[in-house]
């Protein structure tokens, strides 16, 4: 489930050289064509020792990207406060932070933001959209700076697998909202660690690839969070409709 | 007729045209077209010289490879060949065992070790990294471990929760009263206090990190042979120590690896062996002479590592604990944890010193579990009371009956034999800590980064006891 999406990101530099290295918005090469270029990769690279220590150089670099994209802002913390540190870490990597009764802050195209949240030493940071963030598990120590934190959203974040989830227990007393759509790295395993989140009101799981059972899934996580909303997954699916039933309209009545 | 000097009677002809058809049939045999057979084939054999020889292929020798090979400074400079005698893994530790992870030992160097593990375990795609392989899945499950204590251990509990939380694990203490807030499923009676492993604890797939393993070890160049070790040709030297007492040092020169199911054996030239045998590792260290000498003595002081039969039973239990379950570990020894989604649970005990199963074969006994696992679990968790046993094994311990505790690092005798066995059932979660020693002990000289000095053979004939007081 993981292995698509990396694979790709290595094929794509070698041989589409107009295309840069990063390729998050998705494939446009068609499916026939990455399959060809996949194997003759593989071909030249079990053949020859200069294309597999390339390879090999090339996912070191990017592995070393995401790490310096994740290094520790918590020096940060003296000067500025936990919540300036902590909203500039995700305001770096490109989320978005909204402190509370202030407007929502996010950097432009550029990656520029305002520098106005240097002053906001004592204000708490309510919410943070962190979609399409490359945080991983190291990165989480910044972002667990923001003790007071109502509402997070990971979604779509390529690195944010179970290891990280097991991480965010420090926010129990004020998480409220956590969304967790499109992670492709989550699992039902990680997705066990939520228990420790009581304070919990709404949360995403929907369309995770890597959980292998969601219905079943979403009504085990709905039985752990008794006080939440666990939105995402309709639980008939999976289920086989015996030959009188129809599916008519995909919402179930328990979840009305 | 004047003969040239030897004498040559009609023997000595009919030999001379012998030596003419041989001559022939060799230059037939070199000439192409025809097979050449003049060397023998050897490619089931494992090769003729080699740097380091790893006794045991399962997670802690391919551990010591992996490491080996990383910190090398050179590439290409350390030869290594890893025997393993069951391709299969069929009795091997690392196969059979259930997986778990924790921080929660009394002991700050099992602690460092574990942690580092965790760590390894979720880079590991960073650290096994192969081109065109994709990437692990380890299935890890980081619910944590819960261990309880009654009230004889709690003092012992709090006191190593301490420990734990200064070397950085993530522990905390609850009550009774707390347990029952967190998991509402649980039967307090008899526990006073229990300690509960927030992060980079749980359990995962060992299949994976041994596959993962095999795969990069394979890739950068580690030799793989199946074959039994049967002979280890060492050399003896006697030297004085400071007391001017007469010790002998072996040095171990050739190990002989025999061929599975034939007399066909290779001697292998090396200059370290290290001994990651497991369950077997006594057999192996007797094999090196390690053991033969009065006892009392350091010459007579065997390698106290046995196989222990531990039982796994896994059955289903429909209205059993939710998916927040952590590891529990109860305060009679059982233990259980969930497997998937399906209402699953595995789990056994640790059976105590008179009722040691024996560990000839690897038989399950089901009335184990009928008399000794399932009432204390129904204890502790009422909903046990109804369930059913789909599927039971059984593994070895490679089990320290010294004190519980790996072994690590050279004999003092033998000097070019490292172990790395006998971690009596945690050997699994602290393989990548132990593998990264090993390799710096023979790398650098001294251990550089966990300093695992207490693990050392010494304290066998020094009769001082590492104790681990948390033993599953």
């Amino acid at each position: 489930m993981a292995a698509p999406w990396l694979s790709l990101r290595l094929v794509a530099p070698m041989w589409n050289g107009t295309r840069g290295i990063h390729r998050l918005g998705g494939a446009v090469v068609p499916e026939g064509n990455q399959k060809k270029e996949r194997t003759m990769l593989q071909f030249l690279t079990n053949h020859f020792y200069d294309v597999e220590a390339l390879r090999g150089y090339l996912l070191q670099r990017e592995m070393s990207k995401v790490h310096m994209k994740n290094r520790s802002f918590t020096w940060l913390e003296e000067q500025h406060g936990p919540y300036s540190a902590g909203a500039f870490f995700i305001l770096k990597q490109g989320g978005a932070v909204k402190f509370r009764d202030k407007e929502w802050i996010r950097p432009d195209k550029y990656g520029h933001f305002s520098p106005e949240f240097w002053n906001f030493r004592e204000v708490p940071v309510e919410a943070v959209d962190a979609s399409d963030c490359e945080i991983n598990y190291e990165g989480l120590d910044n972002l667990l700076l923001l003790k007071e934190l109502q509402s997070l959203s990971l979604q779509r974040c390529p690195h944010v697998d179970d290891w990280c989830l097991s991480r965010l227990y420090p926010l129990a007393d004020s998480l409220q909202e956590l969304s967790l759509a499109g992670c492709p790295r989550v699992s039902e395993r990680g997705l066990a660690c939520l228990h420790h989140l009581q304070n919990l009101r709404r949360l995403d799981i929907s369309d995770l690839p890597a959980v292998s059972n969601p219905g079943l899934t979403q009504i085990l996580v709905e039985e752990m969070l008794p006080n939440c909303k666990v939105v995402g997954v309709d639980w008939a699916e999976g289920l086989k409709l015996g030959p009188e039933e129809q599916p008519q309209d995909t919402a179930s009545p328990a979840l009305a | 007729v004047a003969h040239t000097g030897r004498t040559v009677g009609r023997l000595g002809e009919g030999d001379w045209d012998g030596k003419v058809s041989e001559i022939k049939k060799k230059i037939k045999s070199i000439l192409p077209g025809t097979s050449c057979d003049l060397l023998p084939d050897t490619s089931h054999l494992p090769p003729e010289h080699s740097d380091v020889v790893i006794v045991g292929g399962g997670v802690l020798g391919l551990s010591v490879a992996y490491w080996l090979k990383k910190l090398e400074s050179r590439r290409g400079g350390i030869r290594v060949l890893v025997v393993e005698r069951d391709y299969t893994y069929s009795q091997a530790s690392t196969g059979l065992s259930v997986g778990g992870i924790c921080q929660q030992f009394s002991l700050p160097e099992n602690i460092q070790l574990s942690l580092f593990s965790a760590s390894f375990l979720r880079n590991i795609n960073e650290y096994l990294a192969v081109t065109n392989a994709p990437p692990l899945d380890l299935q890890f499950n980081p619910s944590g471990y819960l261990l309880l204590a009654s009230e004889k251990d709690a003092a012992a509990m709090e006191s190593n929760v301490k420990v734990q939380k200064q070397e950085g694990a993530k522990v905390c203490l609850m009550s009774p009263d707390q347990l029952r807030n967190k998991f509402p499923w649980i039967s307090t009676e008899g526990v006073a206090l229990a300690s509960y492993g927030m992060e980079n604890e749980g359990w995962f797939d060992p299949w994976c990190l041994l596959q993962g393993l095999r795969q990069k070890v394979e890739s950068m160049g580690v030799f793989f042979c199946q074959g039994e070790v049967t002979r280890f040709v060492s050399s003896s030297q006697r030297m004085l120590t400071t007391d001017d007492e007469m010790v002998i040092l072996k040095r171990i020169h050739e190990v002989h690896v025999k061929m599975d199911h034939s007399l066909e054996y290779q001697p292998v030239e090396c200059s370290i062996v290290i001994n990651a045998a497991g369950a077997w590792s006594a057999q192996i260290a007797a094999l090196a002479g390690i053991g033969k000498g009065p006892p009392g003595t350091l010459q007579g002081t065997k390698l106290p590592v046995e196989p222990r039969k531990r039982y796994v039973y896994v059955w289903h239990c429909p209205q059993g604990p939710g998916l927040e379950t952590p590891l529990v570990a109860d305060t009679s020894g059982a233990y259980f944890r969930r497997e998937g989604l399906g209402s699953n649970y595995l789990g056994g005990r640790s059976p105590i010193e008179e009722e040691e199963p024996d560990p000839e074969n690897l038989e399950v006994d089901h009335d184990f579990f009928q008399e000794k696992v399932w009432p204390h679990l129904a204890l502790r968790v009422p909903a046990f009371e109804t369930l059913k046993v789909q599927t039971a094994w059984a593994g070895y311990y490679d089990y320290n009956t010294f004190d519980q505790n790996g072994v690590v690092g050279p004999h003092p005798l033998v000097v070019n034999m490292y172990f790395a066995t006998g971690f009596s059932g945690h050997g699994l979660q602290q393989a990548p800590g132990v593998g990264r020693a090993v390799a710096e002990m023979i790398l650098e000289g001294s251990f550089q980064t966990i300093d695992l000095s207490p693990f050392l053979f010494n304290r066998f004939y020094l009769g001082e006891k590492t104790q681990e007081n948390n033993t599953m």
